[in-house]
């Protein structure tokens, strides 16, 4: 049974003659576990489709649905509930607060849950020996190479285990040595039962997935398994 | 990890930011207190040289009868039909509620005698209350002991008596200790003496014709003061002299409205100051509230992180400003006052009152700021960075 299902998705930014269509009409469907892989040229929509499954863009029309909930169907703070607890996020470009400690980083999505400061700093460490950076808890981002900032991205999207984990160009600012490092994280995540979604330039990285979502124009071109 | 760490973190961070807010709202609590302790002194000092004036409130018998003078003119003599006043009566003002308020009561005994053929009205007073009911007055020799008597400077040259002569009183002989200078008013044409001195020569003992009241009524209204000793002296009729009074009241009530009036500009210009900060600190941080959004903060955790900065700062900012403008009116009196020790004492209820103006001015001026942060799209502020 699919885990993540997308019915007749169309997302329109703008009105009147200067409207964009940038999502016309996408059906897909994910499986638990999967790794899906979603590819296309700049302005083919892969972000849009990402910050939709990211339940942070409502589409114009059609339905998202995750563990057979219709998320634009709840109210904004319901989706923000859900993207606490459903969700983890990998962004471009980090996205680290630089004014915070590698595991004050990674504790930051823990920051709203009722949990004991200490298990906020278990649960940290934990997220960090898993990514293989336990000895810099204590640096700042700033003191971090790139590659060690991308891998405590993912501590922070997987910190609270969440089912499903959200990668935009993860590998985009990385060189090729560091871009496979990354991969096999996230490979290894997905080995652990993990959902993933990937959106990438890359056909390299993007071969490590169990299927690949290619759009064009908006649209859902073809599905290569 | 939690709110109050964000918040706290992205304040050390952004220091410039932060303390260019605690500067405004600091400088708007730091004049406000400042202008408050000042007028305050002020007004201390105001009433404290009011008091020079005088008696303000007059403890007269009650009677039924209308006056007969007017414009100093009198056409009758019915005031001495009254009943008089019980000197052990005045005590009971020092119960009143508002005691404190009172500097000074002057029990007056007045009488006709006549000296050397000539008719004149003795009043007896009590000369250490006389200092402060009259401090205008400036004697020639000294005050009289029981057995002599001031002269007005009237009285004295129609008599023909200086300081040293002697004057019989119903067979009683009375030195001149004093000649008291012209003053102007009535008290020119009169024979003082010891109130008791003049109680024994007038057949008056332990009764008096009228009493003078001198009230600081910096804090009290001088009605409810009236009302307070027509309470204690059910026999007398209280009046408060409405000019003098009228007139002080007016005096701390526009120093009272100058000060709250600048401190109200004061305090619009420190939250503008917040507000524009906090607005531009909101829009420095658009992708990071993005983040916050992205991963599950809801609009009020982001509230909260900008209410709790905004709170913590103007916090800082009203302790702070107390001190500072506790401590700059200290400097100005020093440097300006004509009392150079002039206090300014600790007010508790002021530091608290700074605390709370600085609380409301920072919060208030924050909660927009803190609106649109929360309402910020996470996708538009994530594409935003």
């Amino acid at each position: 049974m699919s885990y993540i299902v997308a019915k007749d998705l169309v997302k329109h930014y703008g009105r009147g003659e200067s409207a964009v269509e940038a999502v016309r009409g996408m059906s897909f469907q994910i499986s638990a576990g999967e790794f899906v892989a979603i590819m296309g040229e700049s302005g083919a929509g892969k972000s849009t489709v990402l910050s939709i499954m990211g339940a942070m863009n409502a589409p114009t029309s059609g339905e998202y649905i995750v563990d057979d909930i219709n998320i634009y169907e709840l109210k904004r703070e319901q989706r923000a509930d859900f993207r606490r607890e459903f969700l983890g996020f990998i962004f471009q470009s980090f996205h680290l607060m630089p004014y915070l400690t590698v595991a004050e980083n990674v504790m930051l999505p823990l920051a709203i849950v009722k949990v004991s400061r200490k298990e906020k700093v278990a649960m940290a460490q934990d997220a960090l020996a898993w990514v293989g950076l336990a000895d810099k808890a204590n640096r700042l981002p700033s003191q971090i190479s790139g590659g060690e900032k991308e891998r405590v991205a993912i501590a922070r999207a997987i910190v609270n285990e969440p089912p499903v984990l959200m990668a935009d160009e993860p590998t985009g600012n990385l060189d090729t040595k560091t871009s496979g490092d990354v991969m096999d994280l996230l490979l290894k995540l997905n080995g652990d039962g993990m959902t993933i979604v990937m959106v990438t330039h890359s056909h390299k990285c993007a071969g490590h997935a169990g299927r690949i979502l290619h759009i064009t124009d908006g649209r859902l071109q073809e599905v290569l398994n | 990890m939690n709110l109050r760490d964000i918040a706290f973190r992205n304040m050390m961070r952004r220091k410039a930011k932060a303390g260019f807010v605690l500067a405004g709202l600091l400088i708007g609590i730091a004049t406000v207190v400042g202008l408050i302790s000042l007028v305050e002194a002020m007004t201390r000092d105001i009433n404290h040289k009011l008091e020079k004036y005088g008696a303000n409130i007059l403890i007269v018998p009650r009677t039924e009868n209308l006056s007969l003078t007017y414009g100093g003119l009198s056409l009758g003599g019915v005031s001495f039909e009254m009943e008089e006043i019980q000197q052990e009566a005045l005590r009971n003002i020092q119960s009143i509620k508002n005691v404190a308020n009172i500097a000074a009561v002057g029990p007056l005994v007045l009488g006709v005698i006549t000296v050397a053929e000539h008719r004149s009205l003795l009043a007896g007073i009590n000369f250490e209350t006389t200092e402060i009911l009259k401090p205008w007055w400036k004697l020639e020799g000294t005050a009289p002991d029981e057995n002599g008597v001031l002269l007005g400077a009237e009285a004295s040259r129609i008599m023909g008596l200086g300081v040293g002569d002697r004057m019989m009183v119903k067979d009683r002989s009375l030195v001149v200790s004093g000649i008291l200078q012209p003053t102007g008013s009535q008290d020119d044409q009169l024979i003082f003496a010891r109130l008791e001195t003049a109680q024994s020569l007038l057949g008056k003992e332990g009764r008096i014709s009228m009493a003078e009241v001198s009230a600081l009524c910096q804090d009290c209204p001088i009605d409810s003061m009236v009302k307070q000793i027509t309470d204690v002296l059910p026999g007398a009729k209280v009046m408060a002299i409405q000019q003098v009074v009228k007139g002080r009241m007016e005096t701390l009530g526009q120093f009272k409205q100058f000060s709250y009036g600048i401190s109200a500009v004061v305090v619009l210009v420190g939250s503008l100051v917040v507000f524009v900060t906090m607005m531009g600190s909101v829009r420095e941080r658009t992708g990071e509230i993005g983040i916050f959004r992205a991963i599950g903060f809801r609009r009020s955790h982001v509230m909260r992180i900008i209410l709790l900065e905004a709170g913590v700062i103007s916090a800082v900012a009203g302790i702070l400003g107390y001190v500072v403008g506790f401590g700059a009116t200290k400097g100005a009196l020093y440097i300006f006052g004509e009392n150079q020790g002039a206090p300014v004492p600790f007010n508790l209820e002021l530091a608290a009152w700074a605390l709370a103006i600085a609380l409301c001015v920072g919060l208030v001026s924050s909660i927009y700021p803190a609106v649109i942060a929360a309402r910020l799209d996470p996708n538009e502020a994530l594409r935003a960075i």
